[in-house]
C-alpha cells in the first residue's frame, strides 16, 4: 500500500514527452522481421493508415468566455494545453501520483492499436476539437452539446483517482472533469431511463485501429442510472492540469474509479438513455470474462489475470504487488448501490 | 559468399558458426540489461521483461524446430549441430521468464503463485511447458544421449508438445488481438507439417531425394 502525505510530482515539473518512439517494439520484433514480412497480411497496417490521414493542425484559436475554462485548440502536434480555472478537491489528496509519462504512454485504447505504446503514437493526428456529443433515447428531447458547452455545464474539478485495470496493474491519475450527474441533469432523461449507454467515435480515418475487427466498433459502454449519478462518476476532460491527451480519450471520457479501467470509455460522441441494460463492446467480445458491472473485486477471479493483487505502475522493479481493494477502495461511496446483488454472478 | 552453406562446413567453420549463434542469442539479454540500466523499460518494466523473455524463448524454440525441416528440404544435416545450443538458449530464456515471474512479479509469495497457477489456465499451460522442458535440458549432454539411446529420441520429441503449450500460453495472454500468436501458430504448423509430410507421405522416397540432392 502506498500512502504518502504529499505528491512528489508537481505538474509543472514534468517535461513534455517527446515523440514516444516504438523502438522497444521494433527491436523486439526485428529478429522476426523476415518471417513477419512474409506474412504481410498479419503485420500491422496501423502505421500506414495513420500517415495517410495526416493534415496539419490550424493556428491556435481561443474558444469560450474569459471566466469559463476555455478550450484551446493545439497549435501543433502534441502541443499540451493547460486548463485554466478548475477546483482542487480532497479526492485522493494523499495518493502518490503516477508519472505523466506513464499515464500517457501506457494505454489501452484499441482504436489506436492493441499494444499499450501504440495509442500515443497512432493518435497524434486525431482531432478532438471541434467536438459535439449527441444526447438521445429516453430524454425529454434529443439534443447535442459541444465540448465547449460541456466545459461550462459545471465548475471543473480535479479528482485524483486510482485506476485499476483488469489486466492487474493500476495507476493514480489526477483527472479534471465534471460530475456526470451534471451532464445528465442537463440532458433531462425521462422516467423510462434506467441505464445510460455511451458510444465512442467510429472513424477509420482517424482511428486506424478500427480497420481491424478486434472489437465490435464503435466502442460502447454502459452504466446503471444510479451508478451514472453517483458523485464519484465523472466525465473527464483533462489530466495533470491539461486538456486530455488524445491517447487518454480526448476530448471527453468516462471515469468510474471503482470499476475496471475498460469501463472508462473514451472519445464519447453519443450518450443514450435506455430502459434495458446495454451490452458493451467487451461484453460482446467475451461474455464469460467481462460483465456489465465490472466492479473491481479481489474475490472474483478473472480467467486470465489475478484480481486479488495488482502492480502499481511506476513503483519500480522490486516493489512487489499491492492488495487489490474491494471496489478499488471506494466501498464507502459506492458499496450501498450493490447491496443484495450477487457480485459473483453480476461481475 | 555463402558458398560454404552448400557443402558441409569443416569443424573449424562449425565452431565459428556456433560462436556467432551464441553471441546472437545473447543479444536479447544484453538489450534487456541495457534498457534496465538506462531506465527505458517503459511504464510496466516487469511486464516488459516477462514479455521479452517469453517472446525470445518462443522465437528460439521455433528456430530450433526449423533445423530438421532445413535438413529434410535441403538434404543438409550440418545445421543440426547448433540444435543443442539453441535448445539450451530457449531454456535459458524460459528460466529468466520464470525468475521474473516468481521474483519480480510475485516476490516469492508461493501461496499467491500457487493460486495464480491453479486459477489461470494461461499460467498453468506455461508452467507445464516449463516443467516439461526441464528433463530435456538435463538430458542434453552427450553422455545422457548415449545412455538413453532410443529413449532419448522419444523423450526429446516432447519438444513438439512444449511448443504447442507455449503457443497456447501466448494465445490466452492476449485479450482480443490474436494476430501475433496466430502468426507463431502458423509457423509451428508449417514446421511440424513438413516433418509429418516427410515421415508419413514422403518416407518411402527419402533415399531417392537424398540422391537428387547430392547430384
Amino acid at each position: 500500500m502506498i500512502i504518502q502525505n504529499k505528491s512528489d510530482i508537481i505538474p509543472s515539473e514534468i517535461t513534455p514527452k517527446s515523440v514516444f518512439d516504438n523502438r522497444r517494439d521494433f527491436i523486439q520484433k526485428a529478429g522476426f522481421g523476415l518471417i513477419a514480412g512474409a506474412a504481410g497480411l498479419i503485420s500491422n497496417p496501423l502505421k500506414a493508415a495513420t500517415v495517410s490521414s495526416g493534415t496539419t493542425e490550424g493556428a491556435g484559436r481561443l474558444v469560450g468566455r474569459a471566466n469559463a475554462p476555455a478550450i484551446v485548440k493545439p497549435t501543433s502536434f502534441g502541443a499540451r494545453q493547460k486548463i485554466s480555472g478548475y477546483n482542487k478537491t480532497a479526492y485522493g489528496a494523499s495518493e502518490k501520483l503516477t508519472a505523466y509519462e506513464d499515464i500517457t504512454t501506457y494505454n489501452n485504447y484499441y482504436e489506436f492499436g492493441t499494444d499499450k505504446n501504440e495509442p500515443a503514437i497512432n493518435s497524434k493526428l486525431f482531432k478532438p476539437y471541434p467536438w459535439t456529443v449527441s444526447i438521445e433515447g429516453e430524454v425529454k428531447k434529443n439534443k447535442t452539446i459541444s465540448i465547449e458547452d460541456i466545459y461550462k455545464l459545471a465548475p471543473l474539478e480535479e479528482r485524483i483517482y486510482r485506476m485499476r485495470c483488469v489486466e492487474g496493474w493500476s495507476m493514480v491519475i489526477p483527472w479534471i472533469g465534471l460530475p456526470l450527474a451534471q451532464l445528465i441533469k442537463w440532458a433531462e432523461p425521462n422516467a423510462n431511463a434506467k441505464y445510460v449507454e455511451f458510444v465512442s467515435l467510429a472513424d477509420k480515418q482517424q482511428m486506424p485501429g478500427q480497420n481491424i475487427q478486434v472489437l465490435d466498433w464503435p466502442y460502447t459502454e454502459g452504466l446503471r442510472m444510479d451508478e451514472a449519478m453517483n458523485p464519484l462518476t465523472i466525465m473527464a476532460v483533462g489530466l495533470y492540469g491539461e486538456q486530455l491527451p488524445n491517447q487518454n480519450g480526448a476530448p471527453l471520457r468516462l471515469v468510474t474509479p471503482w470499476k475496471y479501467g475498460f469501463k472508462g470509455i473514451k472519445g464519447i460522441v453519443k450518450i443514450r438513455f435506455v430502459e434495458k441494460m446495454p451490452v458493451s463492446s467487451w461484453m460482446k467480445a467475451g461474455p464469460s470474462e467481462y460483465g456489465f458491472y465490472a466492479n473491481v473485486n479481489p474475490n472474483v477471479e478473472h480467467p486470465r489475470w489475478t484480481q486479488s493483487s495488482e502492480r502499481r505502475i511506476g513503483a519500480g522493479l522490486f516493489a512487489g504487488r499491492i492488495k487489490t481493494q474491494m471496489f478499488n477502495g471506494y466501498t464507502e461511496q459506492v458499496g450501498q448501490m450493490y447491496a443484495g446483488l450477487d457480485l459473483r454472478k453480476n461481475f | 559468399m555463402l558458398a560454404f552453406l552448400n557443402k558441409n562446413p569443416s569443424k573449424k567453420q562449425i565452431s565459428w558458426i556456433k560462436a556467432v549463434v551464441f553471441i546472437i542469442c545473447l543479444i536479447p539479454l544484453i538489450r534487456l540489461v541495457w534498457l534496465g540500466v538506462v531506465d527505458n523499460l517503459g511504464a510496466n518494466p516487469i511486464e516488459f521483461i516477462e514479455h521479452s523473455t517469453g517472446f525470445w524463448a518462443l522465437f528460439i524454440l521455433l528456430a530450433t524446430l526449423t533445423l530438421t525441416p532445413i535438413r529434410l528440404l535441403s538434404g543438409r544435416a550440418w545445421p543440426i549441430q547448433i540444435r543443442r545450443m539453441l535448445g539450451l538458449f530457449m531454456f535459458f530464456y524460459v528460466c529468466l521468464h520464470i525468475i521474473t515471474y516468481v521474483w519480480l512479479d510475485f516476490a516469492f509469495d508461493w501461496l499467491a503463485i500457487t493460486k495464480d497457477v491453479a486459477k489461470h489456465p494461461r499460467i498453468l499451460v506455461g508452467f507445464a511447458a516449463f516443467i516439461l522442458s526441464v528433463p530435456l535440458a538435463l538430458t542434453s549432454t552427450n553422455s545422457m544421449m548415449k545412455r538413453l539411446r532410443e529413449r532419448w529420441k522419444q523423450l526429446h520429441q516432447l519438444v513438439y508438445f512444449i511448443a504447442i503449450l507455449v503457443i497456447v500460453h501466448f494465445w490466452w495472454l492476449v485479450k482480443k488481438d490474436i494476430r501475433e500468436p496466430l502468426l507463431y501458430a502458423c509457423i509451428l504448423m508449417v514446421l511440424l507439417g513438413i516433418r509429418i509430410y516427410y515421415k508419413y507421405i514422403k518416407a518411402p522416397k527419402v533415399s531417392s531425394k537424398v540422391q537428387v540432392n547430392s547430384l
